[in-house]
C-alpha cells in the first residue's frame, strides 16, 4: 500500500525525562521513527522535554518543541504547526497517554490531525481493563481473574471464589506502596486494609496470583493489509512476580517445547489481531511451567523497553518499522535493513543466545529496600550476546559495572543459612549471585527451583559454571593450566580476569597465556536470519568460535567508547554525546567503531557508527576488539565514567587514547595532583584533605572548621558524601557510612556555603571555547546533577564571570585538554572555588549544546583528531550569551524506590532531567517545573518542618506563600518560630505525637505542599524522613532546599499559562 | 568422544560425538528454526542428510514422544554447537543424546553451526560423511567425495509405508499418499474429522478409486522428485481422471508439478526453516511459514501449463504453491501442517476441505 493520502507533516511525541520504567529506549524508538518517517519524504515535527535525547536535535525533526508534555502545551504546538497526522505510540506510556487525552478533548477532531498507526479503539481495548478483560474473553484467551474491592469483605469472597494466592494491588498509589501477595485469609486481611489505607480512592485490585509461573514475552507486529509476525520472544529467567523490567531476560526462550512456543505465538496473532493493531506491541504471558495453561498478562499497544531489547537482539527495527506501518506501508514492502535483500515481512532467526541484565541503583540508596516485586526498581539495564548461555550471561555481569566478572558476591559466604533462603524466596537484586552461593553451598538445584520458581535449565546453567570454576581452580592448584582447559573455559564464557580471580594469576598473564596458544575471540555477526543470506550491517559479538565475520576495513578509523548501562548519575547525556562524537567522526570521513552494551541506546542502533561491537566495556573486550580493528586511537571522553576509567588499562596495553592524555586526565582526577596544580596556579579550591583515620579527620575538621564535606575518595557520583555539622555527625558518619582505611581514605573538605556554577568547555590544546556558565538555583551542597540550572545566568557580576572563565581557560591549558572539560565552581564570600574537574563530557552538555546552539560533541571530537577551533570557524573565551533562557530541572523517581530518602543533598539522586525554555528566566523556570511535575498549586495548605538553622532564612518564604493565599501548618518547633515572627500558623502533631498528626494528614490529602528541611540523619524513623516519603508515596510535591521555593513564589505570583503568545522551536533559538 | 564431519570440497569440522557411533554419509543441510529439533529429527523428508542447526543451544527441552513427526528418526546425521544434557520441560522423557543413541543417529557438537551454515550458503549444500571411527581427515574427505548423491538414491520406499492402514473418522475420506508425510498433515486432517486412508507411495489410481475418496492428499517425503516416477505416472492418471480434490505437500507438490508438465530444480541450499514469509497471490497476504525443501518447481517451466503459481516466496520469489486452473487441484512447497514452525497456514487444509464439501455436492 502507498503512503497514506493527505500525510505531509507528521507530529511525533516524546517520551519526556527519564525515569525508572521509562529510560532511554524511547530516545532510540523516537530517533528510529523521525529518520523513517523523513526518509518517506515526510515532515516531522517533534515536541519532548527531554534535552538530553537525539531526537531532540536540531537534525532530527524538521522541528523540534522542548516543551512540557502536558496536553496544554501539546495541543498548542498542534495549534500552532497543524500537522496532519500524529504519531502517539513511540513516546512510551506518556505519549500514549496524551495522545488519548488530546482524542477525547477534540483537539485532534478540530485541527483535523490522524492518529497514525494503531487505531484509538485498539489503544483503549489495550489500555482499559475492562474493555481488554472483554475483549480477550470474546476470543478465548484467557486472563487471571480479578476484582476492585473497596471493603475486605468483597475480597474475602473473592478470594472465596478463586483461592490463594492473590496479588493486590492498590489503586492510585505510585510505587505500589501497600499492595503485595496474599497466601491466605489473614495475609489477604492485611494487606487488603493496608492498600485500602494507602489508596486515595480507597480501592485495591485483587487478582488471581500465578507467582513462580514463566513470564514469557512476544514482540508482535501487525500493518493495515493484516500481516502479522512476531519479531522475537523472551523468556524471563526470574518468574512471574517481578517486574520483566527487573527481570533477568533471555531471548529466545530456552525452555518451551516448538508447541508451547508456537501456542504462544499463535495467541499472540490472535490477539494482535483482535486489537486492531497497526505497529508494534508487546505481549506478556505467564505460562504454567507443568501444563499448556497460560494466562495473558498484559499489551502494551506501543513500542517498549522489550521491543528496544527486541530490535538490538535480533536486529530487526521495530520502531523504524512501526512508524512505516504507521504512515501506510505494510510489511511486505518494507525492505529489511539488515540484509537489505530480503523484506521487513519475516521473522527474525537467531544463533546466539541474548540475556539482558538489569541495573539497580542500590549502589546509590544504601537504605532503599532493595526486594523486587511487580513494581519496577532498575534504572537501565544491560545485554550480552554470545554463543552460550554462560557466555552471555558472564558478559552481562561484566557490563553491569558492579565491580564483579563472576557469579561470586562478595560477602556471600557470611550470609547465614536461613537469611540465605529468606533472600531466595523473596528476590532482591542479587538474587541470581545467591543462587550461586546457594549452590557452592551444596542447595540443590531442586530446592531452588522450590523456593525461587527459576527454571531448572537455568539453575543447571549456573551450576554448570561453578562446576567448571572448580575445575580450573584444581588445575591451578596442581600449579598447571592445560591449554585444552583454558580454551573450554574462555569458550564457555569465563574472561581473563575471571579465570585471573581463579587461578590466582594477573589478568595479563592470562591474557598472553591464551594469546600464545592462540586462544582468540572470533567476532560473529548478528544478522537477523541465522547466516541464511547474506548481511549488510556490520554488527558484532564476540564468542571462541571457529570463524571470525568482523573483517577490517583498510580505512582510517577510530573507536569511541560508549557508557554502558543508565545509572544515577551517568545517563541517556552520555549516550548522546558518544552519538554526537560518532556522527562528527564520520563528518571527517573516518570509520567510526562504537562499543557499548545498553540495548536502550541510540548508539547501538546498527546505522549510528560505521561498525557497532556489543560488548562488556572491560579492558579484555575492548582491547579484543582493538587488537581485531586496530583504529589509530581510542575516544575514552564521550563514555562518562565507564570510559575514562578505561584509558589507563588501555594506554598500558599500548592503545593510544586520542585528546586530553591519559597523564593529564589522571591529574584532573588524582586528589593530591589535583590540589598541587591548582596551588601552581593560584586558584582557590575549599580547603581540606585527605584523611587515612578516624582521628585524622576529626583533626582537618577542626582546622577547617564546621561544616564540613566528607566522602570516600574514589566514587563518582557523591555517593556516601555528607555535609556534617559538628563533631559528633563526622564521628557518626565515620562509623555508618563509609569504613575508613590507609587504602581507602576519606576526604574532608571545607563546606562552602554559595552559589554553584557550572561550565562545559571545548579546547583544541590552545584555544578554549566556553560555550556557557550554567547558574544553579540551589546552593552548592545540593548535586550538581540534582539542582536547577540556568543558562544563561541570572545574577553573576562581569568580575564573577570573567573570574570563571579565567579559571577555566587556565585549567584547560594547563590540563592539556583536547576536548571536553567540565568544572564545578562554588561562589563563596564574592570569591570563586573550584570544586571539580571532570576532563570529559559531562552531564550538561547536551542541555548546553541545544540552548547555545553549540555544537559541543562535534567540535570537540574533530579537535581531538587534530582541527583547532579556529578553522572550524569558532575563536576562544566565552561564547557571546544568547536571548532564549533554558532552564533545567531534574526529575527524580522517588515514587518507584520505597524507603529511599528524598531529601535533596551531595549525593545524587535524580534520574532525568527536563529544560524549560522562554524569553525571560520566570517563563523558562516555569516551563520546566511543569515539564517536571514538580509544579505546585497558586493556593492551598503547606506543611512545614523547619531544621532551625535554617528557621530565620525559611520566614520570608512562609511569608511569601501566606501572601500568596497559602494556609500554613507546622509542627512545635517550627510553629513557635513562626508565631514567633508574627506569622498565622496551625500547629499540627508530630507522628509520635499521636494523631492525627503530619502524616494522616497527608494521606487524608489535606495538604498541597510540603516544605522539610533536613535535621540530622536520615534514619528511617525520624519524622522528617516519613513526611518525605508519605508526600512522595501521596504524589504530593514536597520541597526540601529553601532555594527553590524561593524562585518559585515568584513564578507562582505571576499568571505564567497566558504569558506567551507563540512557542519557539529549537531551530529558531538563535534567531 | 571425538567425531568428524568431511564435506566433498574437502573442508572438516571436528567436534564431540554424541548419541550414536560409527559413520555415515549424507547431504548436509542447515535448519534455521530455533525451536522444534525434535520434529526435524523425525521429519521423514530429511531422510538421507546430515542436518545441521543454526541454533547453538539444542535439546534445552528434551525429548517429548508426543510431538514425533514419525515413529523413529531418519536424518543421517545431527550437528549442533552444544547438546543439551540437563534439559528442562515438564512434558520431556530422555535427553536428546540417548534419543539419538537408540535412533542410532550420530551426533555431532562443539562445531562453530554458524561458520559451517555460511559455507553452505556460500558454496550450496553438498555431500559429506559424518565418522566417530577415523581421524583420518583425507580419507573421510576421500569418503565423502564418492558418497553417493541425494538425487538418485531410493529415499521414498526407505520412509514411506508399503501397507494401507486408515485413521478412522466421521467427516470425508481422505487418501493420503505417503512419500514419508508428517504425522502432523495426519493430524490436520482428523482435526477436521477426515477419515484418513494412508497408501504406499506406488499405489495406482485405479487403487486409489477403489478407495473411493472425497479427496487425495500428496504427502512431503524425502529426495529429488524424479525419483518417484511411477507416483508422477499415478499422478497423471488420478488428474486426467478429473474430479477429485487433490492436495500436494512439499514433495507431493514438486511430484504434482511433474506431473502437470512442469520442471523441477536443485536449489543452492534449499529452503529449511520456521520464519519463511509466502505470499498468498490471491488474497495478497503474506504467512510466516514452515519450510524444507531442497528441490523447487522451475516457474519458466509452466508456461503453457494449466497450472499457474498461486504462492510465492517473499525472500527470493521461488514457487510456493501451485494451482489448477480447471480442477481443485492445487499444491503447497512448504508446511501448512507446522511442526515444527508458525501454525498460519492451516488455512491450506480449510481450503482442500472446501474443495471435497463442493465437489461432493
Ligand atoms: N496475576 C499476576 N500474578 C503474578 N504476578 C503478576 C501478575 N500480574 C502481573 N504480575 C507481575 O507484575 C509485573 C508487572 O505487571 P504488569 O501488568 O506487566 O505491569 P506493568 O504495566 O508495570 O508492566 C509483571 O511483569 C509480572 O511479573
Ligand atoms: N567544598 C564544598 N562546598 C560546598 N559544596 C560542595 C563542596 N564539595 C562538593 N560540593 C557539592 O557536592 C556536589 C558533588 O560534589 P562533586 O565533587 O561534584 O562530586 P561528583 O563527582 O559527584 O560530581 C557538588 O555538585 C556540590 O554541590
Ligand atoms: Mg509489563
Ligand atoms: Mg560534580
Amino acid at each position: 500500500m502507498p503512503l497514506k493520502k493527505g500525510i505531509k507533516k507528521v507530529m511525533v511525541i516524546g517520551s519526556g525525562p527519564i525515569i525508572i520504567g521509562q529510560a532511554a529506549e524511547f530516545d532510540y524508538a523516537g530517533t528510529q521513527a523521525c529518520r523513517s518517517l523523513r526518509e518517506e519524504g515526510l515532515e516531522v515535527v517533534l515536541i519532548n522535554s527531554n534535552p538530553a535525547t537525539i531526537m531532540t536535535d536540531a537534525n532530527m525533526a524538521d522541528r523540534v518543541y522542548i516543551e512540557p508534555l502536558t496536553q496544554g502545551f501539546v495541543t498548542r504546538v498542534i495549534r500552532q504547526e497543524k500537522p496532519d497526522g500524529l504519531l502517539p505510540t513511540l513516546g512510551g506510556q506518556v505519549g500514549l497517554n496524551l495522545a488519548l487525552q488530546l482524542a477525547e478533548s477534540g483537539v485532534l477532531a478540530e485541527e483535523g490531525v490522524q492518529l497514525l498507526g494503531t487505531p484509538l479503539e485498539a489503544i483503549k481495548r489495550a489500555e482499559d481493563r475492562e474493555m481488554f478483560k472483554d475483549m480477550l474473553q470474546s476470543i478465548g484467551e484467557p486472563v487471571p481473574e480479578s476484582v476492585i474491592v473497596s471493603t475486605f469483605e468483597e475480597a474475602e469472597e473473592f478470594a472465596g471464589k478463586i483461592g490463594f494466592p492473590l496479588i493486590v494491588r492498590p489503586a492510585y498509589t505510585l510505587g505500589g506502596t501497600g499492595g503485595g501477595i496474599a497466601y491466605n485469609m489473614d495475609e489477604l486481611y492485611a494487606t487488603v486494609t493496608r492498600g485500602l489505607k494507602h489508596s486515595i480512592i480507597s480501592q485495591v485490585l485483587i487478582e488471581r496470583c500465578v507467582v513462580g509461573w514463566k513470564e514469557i514475552e512476544y514482540e508482535v507486529m501487525r500493518d493495515s493489509a493484516d500481516n502479522c509476525i512476531t519479531v522475537c520472544n523472551m523468556e524471563n529467567i526470574d518468574p512471574m512476580g517481578i517486574h520483566t523490567g527487573d527481570s533477568v531476560v533471555v531471548a529466545p526462550s530456552q525452555t518451551l517445547s516448538d508447541r508451547e512456543y508456537h501456542l504462544l505465538r499463535s495467541a499472540s496473532l490472535k490477539i494482535i489481531r483482535a486489537l486492531g493493531i497497526e505497529g508494534g506491541c508487546n505481549i506478556q504471558f505467564a505460562l504454567d511451567p507443568g501444563s499448556y495453561q497460560y494466562y495473558v498478562i498484559e499489551v502494551n499497544p506501543r513500542v517498549s523497553r522489550s521491543s528496544a531489547l527486541a530490535s538490538k537482539a535480533t536486529g530487526y527495527p521495530i520502531a523504524k518499522v512501526a512508524s512505516k506501518i504507521a504512515v501506510g506501508l505494510t510489511l511486505d514492502e518494507i525492505k529489511n535493513a539488515v540484509t537489505g535483500k530480503t523484506y521487513a515481512c519475516f521473522e527474525p532467526s537467531l544463533d546466539y543466545v541474548v540475556l539482558k541484565y538489569p541495573r539497580w541503583p542500590f549502589d546509590k540508596f544504601a537504605r532503599g529496600d532493595r526486594t523486587l516485586g511487580t513494581q519496577m526498581k532498575a534504572t537501565g539495564e544491560v545485554m550480552a550476546i554470545n554463543r552460550t548461555f554462560e557466555g552471555a550471561l558472564l558478559k552481562a555481569i561484566r557490563s553491569l559495572e558492579i565491580g564483579l566478572d563472576s557469579l561470586s558476591l562478595p560477602g556471600a559466604g557470611e550470609i547465614r543459612g536461613e537469611e540465605l533462603e529468606r533472600r531466595l524466596a523473596n528476590a532482591d537484586d542479587e538474587r541470581l549471585f545467591l543462587v550461586a552461593e546457594g549452590l557452592r553451598r551444596g542447595m540443590t538445584v531442586e530446592h531452588i527451583y522450590k523456593i525461587t520458581g527459576i527454571d531448572r535449565f537455568f539453575l543447571d546453567k549456573i551450576a554448570g559454571i561453578l562446576s567448571l570454576e572448580e575445575e580450573v581452580r584444581h588445575a591451578a592448584k596442581k600449579g598447571d593450566l592445560p591449554a585444552e582447559l583454558l580454551e573450554k573455559a574462555k569458550k564457555f564464557g569465563f574472561s581473563d580476569a575471571h579465570l585471573a580471580g581463579l587461578t590466582g594469576l594477573d589478568r595479563l598473564e592470562i591474557r598472553s597465556l591464551r594469546k600464545e596458544r592462540g586462544i582468540l575471540p572470533a567476532f560473529k555477526m548478528v544478522d537477523t536470519c541465522a547466516a541464511e543470506f547474506e548481511a549488510q550491517t556490520p554488527y558484532y559479538y564476540s564468542s571462541y568460535d571457529r570463524e571470525d565475520e568482523a573483517e577490517p576495513t583498510t580505512n582510517r578509523k577510530v573507536a569511541v567508547l560508549g557508557s554502558g548501562p543508565i545509572r544515577i548519575g551517568q545517563g541517556i547525556e552520555f549516550d548522546y554525546c558518544s552519538v554526537h562524537s560518532v556522527w562528527a567522526l564520520r563528518e571527517e570521513g573516518i570509520e567510526a567503531i562504537i562499543v557499548n552494551n545498553n540495548p536502550e541506546t541510540v548508539s547501538t542502533d546498527f546505522d549510528t557508527a560505521d561498525r557497532l561491537y556489543f560488548e562488556p566495556l572491560v579492558p579484555e573486550n575492548v582491547l579484543n576488539i582493538l587488537d581485531r580493528e586496530k583504529p589509530e586511537g581510542v575516544i575514552v571522553q564521550f563514555g562518562g565514567q565507564t570510559a575514562i576509567n578505561l584509558a589507563k588499562p588501555l594506554e598500558q596495553a599500548g592503545v593510544k587514547i586520542l585528546g586530553t592524555s591519559v597523564e593529564d586526565i589522571d591529574r584532573a582526577e588524582d586528589r593530591e595532583k589535583f590540589d598541587s596544580l591548582l596551588i601552581d596556579l593560584g586558584i582557590p579550591k575549599p580547603p581540606g584533605r585527605t584523611a587515612f583515620s578516624v582521628d585524622e579527620a576529626a583533626v582537618i575538621a577542626s582546622e577547617i572548621g564546621f561544616p564540613v564535606l566528607v566522602r570516600p575518595s574514589y566514587v563518582l557520583g557523591g555517593r556516601a558524601m555528607e555535609i556534617v555539622y559538628n563533631n559528633d555527625e563526622l564521628l557518626s558518619y565515620m562509623a555508618s557510612a563509609v569504613k575508613v582505611t590507609p587504602e581507602y581514605p576519606v576526604l574532608v573538605d571545607k563546606y562552602l556555603f554559595g552559589k554553584e556554577l557550572e561550565v562545559d568547555a571545548v579546547s583544541d590544546g590552545e584555544e578554549v571555547l566556553i560555550p556557557g556558565i550554567m547558574e544553579h538555583i540551589e546552593r552548592a551542597g545540593v548535586h550538581s546533577g540534582d539542582s536547577t540550572a540556568v543558562y544563561p545566568p541570572q545574577s553573576l557580576s562581569r568580575e564573577v564571570k570573567d573570574l570563571v572563565v579565567d579559571y577555566t581557560v587556565r585549567l584547560a591549558r594547563a590540563l592539556k585538554v583536547k576536548g571536553l572539560i567540565n568544572i564545578q565552581y562554588v561562589l563563596h564570600g564574592g570569591k570563586v572555588y573550584v570544586l571539580e574537574v571532570n576532563p570529559r563530557s559531562s552531564r550538561t552538555v547536551p542541555y548546553l549544546s541545544k540552548i547555545t546552539g553549540i555544537p559541543m560533541i562535534n567540535l570537540a571530537t574533530r579537535a581531538i583528531m587534530g582541527r583547532t577551533l579556529k578553522e572550524m570557524g569558532y575563536e576562544g573565551g566565552l561564547y557571546p550569551e544568547g536571548k532564549v533562557v533554558g532552564v533545567k530541572v531534574p526529575v527524580f523517581s522517588f515514587a518507584k524506590l520505597l524507603q529511599v530518602d528524598i531529601s535533596l543533598g551531595p549525593e545524587m539522586k535524580s534520574t532525568g532531567e527536563v529544560m524549560g525554555v522562554g524569553d525571560d528566566f520566570k517563563l523558562a523556570l516555569y516551563k520546566a517545573m511543569v515539564a517536571a511535575g514538580s509544579m505546585f498549586p497558586k493556593k492551598g495548605t503547606v506543611l512545614a518542618t523547619i531544621a532551625d538553622r535554617d528557621k530565620k532564612e525559611v520566614l520570608p518564604i512562609i511569608r511569601g506563600l501566606i501572601d500568596l493565599g497559602y494556609k500554613i501548618c507546622a509542627t512545635s518547633g517550627t510553629a513557635a518560630a513562626l508565631r514567633e515572627a508574627g506569622l498565622p500558623v496551625e500547629q499540627v502533631m508530630k507522628v509520635h505525637e499521636g494523631s492525627p498528626n503530619i502524616v494522616d494528614l497527608i494521606r487524608a490529602n489535606k495538604i498541597n505542599l510540603v516544605i522539610n528541611t533536613l535535621t540530622k540523619g536520615k534514619a528511617p524513623e525520624r519524622d522528617g524522613f516519613q513526611i518525605r516519603r508519605t508526600a512522595v508515596e501521596y504524589g504530593i510535591p514536597c520541597l526540601t532546599s529553601l532555594d527553590t521555593i524561593r524562585v518559585l513564589l515568584d513564578v507562582l505570583a505571576e499568571d505564567m499559562e497566558n504569558k506567551e503568545t507563540r512557542l519557539v522551536p529549537l531551530q529558531e533559538y538563535l534567531q | 568422544m571425538q567425531a568428524l564431519l568431511a564435506l566433498e570440497d574437502g573442508s572438516v569440522f571436528k567436534g564431540e560425538a554424541y548419541g550414536a557411533t560409527g559413520e555415515r554419509y549424507g547431504e548436509v543441510v542447515f535448519n534455521t528454526g530455533m525451536t522444534g529439533y525434535q520434529e526435524v529429527l523425525t521429519d521423514p523428508s530429511y531422510c538421507g542428510q546430515i542436518v545441521v542447526m543454526t541454533y547453538p543451544l539444542i535439546g534445552n527441552y528434551g525429548i517429548m514422544k508426543e510431538d514425533f513427526e514419525s515413529k523413529k528418526s531418519y536424518v543421517r546425521g545431527f550437528v549442533v554447537r552444544e547438546q543439551c544434557t540437563l534439559p528442562s520441560n515438564w512434558r520431556f522423557s530422555e535427553t536428546i543424546g540417548s534419543f539419538l543413541k537408540k535412533e542410532e543417529v550420530i551426533g555431532l557438537a562443539g562445531i562453530d553451526t554458524r561458520a559451517l551454515t555460511r559455507h553452505l550458503r556460500s558454496y550450496g549444500t553438498m555431500r559429506g560423511v559424518i565418522s566417530t571411527e577415523t581421524t583420518d581427515e583425507r580419507e573421510l574427505v576421500e569418503r565423502a567425495r564418492n558418497s553417493p548423491y541425494l538425487s538418485g538414491q531410493e529415499l521414498v520406499p526407505a520412509v514411506a509405508t508399503t501397507e494401507i492402514y486408515t485413521y478412522p473418522g466421521v467427516g470425508r475420506r481422505v487418501v493420503l499418499i505417503d512419500f514419508g508425510a508428517k504425522l502432523n498433515i495426519i493430524r490436520c486432517l482428523l482435526d477436521r474429522n477426515c477419515e484418513v486412508v494412508v497408501v504406499p507411495p506406488d499405489t495406482s489410481a485405479k487403487k486409489i478409486f477403489e478407495l473411493y475418496p472425497d479427496g487425495i492428499v500428496l504427502s512431503n517425503g524425502p529426495g529429488d522428485p524424479v525419483n518417484v516416477p511411477y507416483a508422477i505416472e499415478t499422478l497423471r492418471e488420478l488428474i486426467a481422471a478429473g474430479k477429485k480434490p487433490m492436495l500436494g505437500i512439499c514433495l507431493g507438490h514438486q511430484i504434482l508439478g511433474l506431473a502437470m508438465g512442469a520442471r523441477t530444480y536443485k536449489m543452492k541450499f534449499g529452503h529449511r526453516g520456521a520464519n519463511h514469509p509466502v505470499k498468498d497471490l490471491e488474497t495478497g497476504r503474506v504467512y510466516i511459514s514452515s519450510h524444507n525443501h531442497g528441490f523447487s518447481v522451475d516457474e519458466e517451466s509452466l508456461k503453457g501449463l494449466d497450472i499457474y503459481v498461486s504462492h510465492r516466496n517473499l525472500n527470493d520469489g521461488t514457487v510456493e504453491g501451485l494451482k489448477h486452473k480447471f480442477l481443485p487441484v492445487f499444491s503447497v512447497q512448504y508446511h501448512p501442517e507446522a511442526s515444527p514452525g508458525p501454525r498460519d497456514s492451516e488455512y491450506i487444509f480449510d481450503q482442500f476441505l472446501e474443495k471435497m464439501n463442493g465437489e461432493a455436492r
